[in-house]
């Protein structure tokens, strides 16, 4: 069972990559260097795509969290969904960071800057860790899928009072000129045209990259499906069941 | 009659084991049955199951009119289970730890009548953590006596009780019984057990063997008269 | 049993055990205090950070004590099957975490006297404004608690909660952090106006923590 229909996960395949490819090249070579930043600004056009998936990712996952409790729309496809794009949110975000990072030393002269949205960044990447770590532990999937969930939805009410009770912090404190200076610079034209590329190309990769796997986590459980009917046929002394037939089976009983 | 426990093919998991692999099991107001099978048959899953404490993988479960999976907690009020687990506090005495569980229960903390049926009486004073196998055993039962439940399910009670005890006990579930509790009794003890009971059901290899009432047969009489039972 | 009653009950029966086992009188309350000397140590005193740092130190102490503390309240329910127990017990779910929170957040405000004794002694501390200082503390306390015990009955049960708890919690409750330590830092320089907008911000934090804490508690608890 696969997220999207498989000719659209091809299509989907493709267009990601050459959107990538078309991203490198407007990135390093089309769009000019900035005025002031000259090149070291080029790392925008993939810190600020990643940061926007990190947090769609986080999205992504306390919508399908809050799906799978609400009975009425319970289906262990948002619980699938939810583990899937944590796993890229995680990578999104510490890319994020890192690239922040990086961009950050050029300009600033240091490796790091107590901003709100950093931080917040930050506060997010552990958030994600331990929601990682809770999914990680093994046991009932409907008992691990209700916990994960709950914790996801914790994590998404907490993020933007972080946010907020930080930023409000940092304003109170207006120390360090040098960190006032926005990483954004101002954009226009061919750069503004490839920011938006990045945010395309990036976009197209995580849902292919959640759709490919979602499809991992679902054969998953499929297979564990059929140790289940095999398992229950040994215990009763009856011959083990053909595959197709089990996996349907136990679907149906469900 | 109305059943106060009803399954059909019920499944339930331990991890990826299925410990009860399609139990079909009635029982009727009033009745005590008892549940026998090898370790590892499923006997105790089969009484968490029923107390809501262990999700249904597959099947039915009503019990007490409640469809377990609709509400796995709304008829946990009405029934008591005496299980390995002591549900007790350690640093709490056994005055204590009774008083906690039928206050909880929303009953008032039970009386000197019950700790005395048990033989706890002079025990009130003492820390859980101080309490001797069969004395926290007979604690547990009268925890679970305090909460006036209908339906009264025991795994394995006389483990770890002495000749003394066991009396106790067993003059505790026909107490039980005679006030219209149902009984459900998972024991290893089949001599003594079935003195007490008025059926059997077998559980073997996640099923259950006379589970529906018209299959399973009436506990034979015993061959020895009631007073050698004790020895 | 009204709610508030059965709460009573169920933070009854934690302080009792608490007076016989007095784990968080003889083991936390400690292992704080160490914690404020550890920091003595590493931030040399005589340089007048720990001064400036304290309340921040503080916080930082008192967070550490209450993962222990939080810890120790469902170590409680590890024996015997209490959880079980707790579940059979017919007693609402929102009740419990009420009653748990209710034990470890009169646990913890003793600690914090102690060790704000502790501070103003070691650190050279000096309070001015106490009332926001004493009204932010609670409201970030009980923001804590609350999100302690939410996560404590989630990983109830588990292997490996040991470390899981901190990397759970911490990130959480970083608000309550920051709020803490601002109102502190405008209480010790006697500017309670500054103090007062982040005790709004911990008293919303608690109230949203606590919401969350009664909503999520019970399937929580089933799932343990």
């Amino acid at each position: 069972m696969t997220l999207l229909p498989r000719p659209v996960n091809i299509v989907l395949g493709w267009t990601t990559l050459v959107a990538l490819g078309a991203l490198v090249v407007f990135g390093l070579w089309v769009a000019p260097p900035d005025a002031v930043q000259s090149d070291a600004q080029r790392l925008m056009y993939l810190h600020v795509p990643a940061a926007w998936l990190a947090y769609l990712a986080f999205f992504v996952t306390a919508l399908t969290s809050a799906l799978y409790l609400w009975r009425r729309t319970r289906a262990t496809v948002w619980d699938h969904v939810a583990g899937a794009s944590a796993e890229l949110g995680v990578i999104f975000t510490g890319l994020t960071l890192v690239l922040g990072s990086l961009w950050g030393r050029p300009i600033w002269g240091v490796w790091w800057a107590w901003d709100a949205r950093l931080v917040t960044t930050a506060v997010l990447f552990f958030l994600y860790l331990g929601y990682l770590a809770l999914r990680r532990i093994p046991g009932d999937a409907d008992a691990r899928a209700k916990r994960s969930a709950i914790a996801a939805l914790i994590a998404f009410v907490d993020v933007p009072i972080v946010h907020f009770s930080v930023s409000w912090w940092r304003t109170l404190h207006q120390e360090g000129t040098v960190f006032n200076s926005e990483l954004s610079p101002e954009i226009g034209g061919t750069m503004a045209f490839t920011l938006w590329l990045g945010v395309l190309a990036f976009t197209l990769l995580y849902v292919y990259l959640l759709s490919k796997r979602y499809e991992l986590s679902v054969l998953q459980e499929e297979l564990e499906a059929v140790e289940l009917e095999v398992a229950i046929a040994e215990r009763i002394g009856e011959p083990a069941p053909r595959i197709d037939a089990a996996a349907g089976a136990v679907r149906d009983t469900r | 009659m109305s059943l106060v426990v009803s399954l059909r093919s019920a499944v339930c998991l331990l991890g990826r084991f299925p410990a009860l692999a399609g139990v079909d099991l009635d029982i009727a107001t009033g009745e005590v049955v008892l549940v026998s099978g090898a370790n590892g048959a499923g006997k105790t899953t089969l009484l968490r199951l029923l107390a809501g404490l262990v999700p249904l993988r597959a099947g039915a479960v009503t019990v007490l009119g409640h469809d377990l999976a609709v509400d796995a907690r709304a008829h946990r009020r009405d029934l008591a289970l005496v299980g390995p687990d002591t549900f007790c506090y350690d640093d709490l005495t056994v005055a204590e730890n009774l008083a906690f569980a039928a206050r909880a229960a929303g009953h008032p903390p039970a009386p000197t009548e019950l700790l005395e049926q048990l033989d706890l009486a002079r025990l009130a004073p003492v820390a859980h953590r101080d309490l001797s196998t069969g004395q926290r055993r007979r604690l547990s039962l009268a925890i679970a006596l305090a909460r006036d439940p209908r339906l009264l399910l025991l795994d394995e009670p006389h483990a770890g009780l002495d000749v003394v005890g066991r009396a106790v006990l067993d003059v505790a579930l026909a107490d039980a019984s005679r006030d219209g509790r149902t009984v459900l009794l998972a024991s290893h003890e089949l001599d003594r057990a079935r003195t007490l009971a008025s059926r059997e059901v077998e559980l073997v290899a996640g099923r259950a063997v006379g589970g529906r009432r018209e299959e399973s047969p009436s506990v034979p009489a015993p061959e020895t008269a009631p007073e050698d039972v004790g020895r | 049993m009204t709610l508030v009653r059965e709460a009573l009950l169920v933070s009854g029966k934690d302080l009792r055990i608490e007076r016989r086992a007095k784990v968080t009188l003889s083991q936390v309350v400690p292992f704080a205090a160490i914690v404020l000397l550890l920091f003595a140590f590493a931030l040399d005193p005589d340089r007048g950070v720990l001064t400036r740092a304290a309340p921040g130190l503080f916080w930082i102490a008192v967070l550490l004590a209450s993962l222990l503390a939080v810890s120790r309240s469902f170590a409680v329910e590890a024996e015997n099957g209490a959880r079980d127990a707790l579940r059979l017990s017919g007693l609402d779910p929102m009740a419990i975490f009420l009653g748990k929170s209710l034990a470890v957040l009169a646990q913890l405000l003793v600690l914090e006297v102690v060790l704000t004794i502790g501070v103003v002694v070691l650190y050279d501390l000096s309070l001015r404004s106490l009332v926001p200082l004493a009204l932010a503390s609670v409201a970030a306390t009980i923001g804590v608690v609350a999100t302690g015990i939410v996560y404590g009955v989630l990983t109830a049960g588990l292997r490996l909660r040991e470390t899981l708890v901190p990397l759970l919690v911490l990130p959480v409750v970083t608000p309550a952090l920051l709020g803490a330590t601002r109102a502190w830092e405008a209480s010790v320089d006697g500017v309670p106006g500054e103090a007062w907008p982040w005790v709004a911000v911990l008293g919303a934090f608690a109230l949203i923590a606590g919401t969350v804490g009664l909503l999520a508690f019970g399937p929580l608890l089933e799932e343990s």
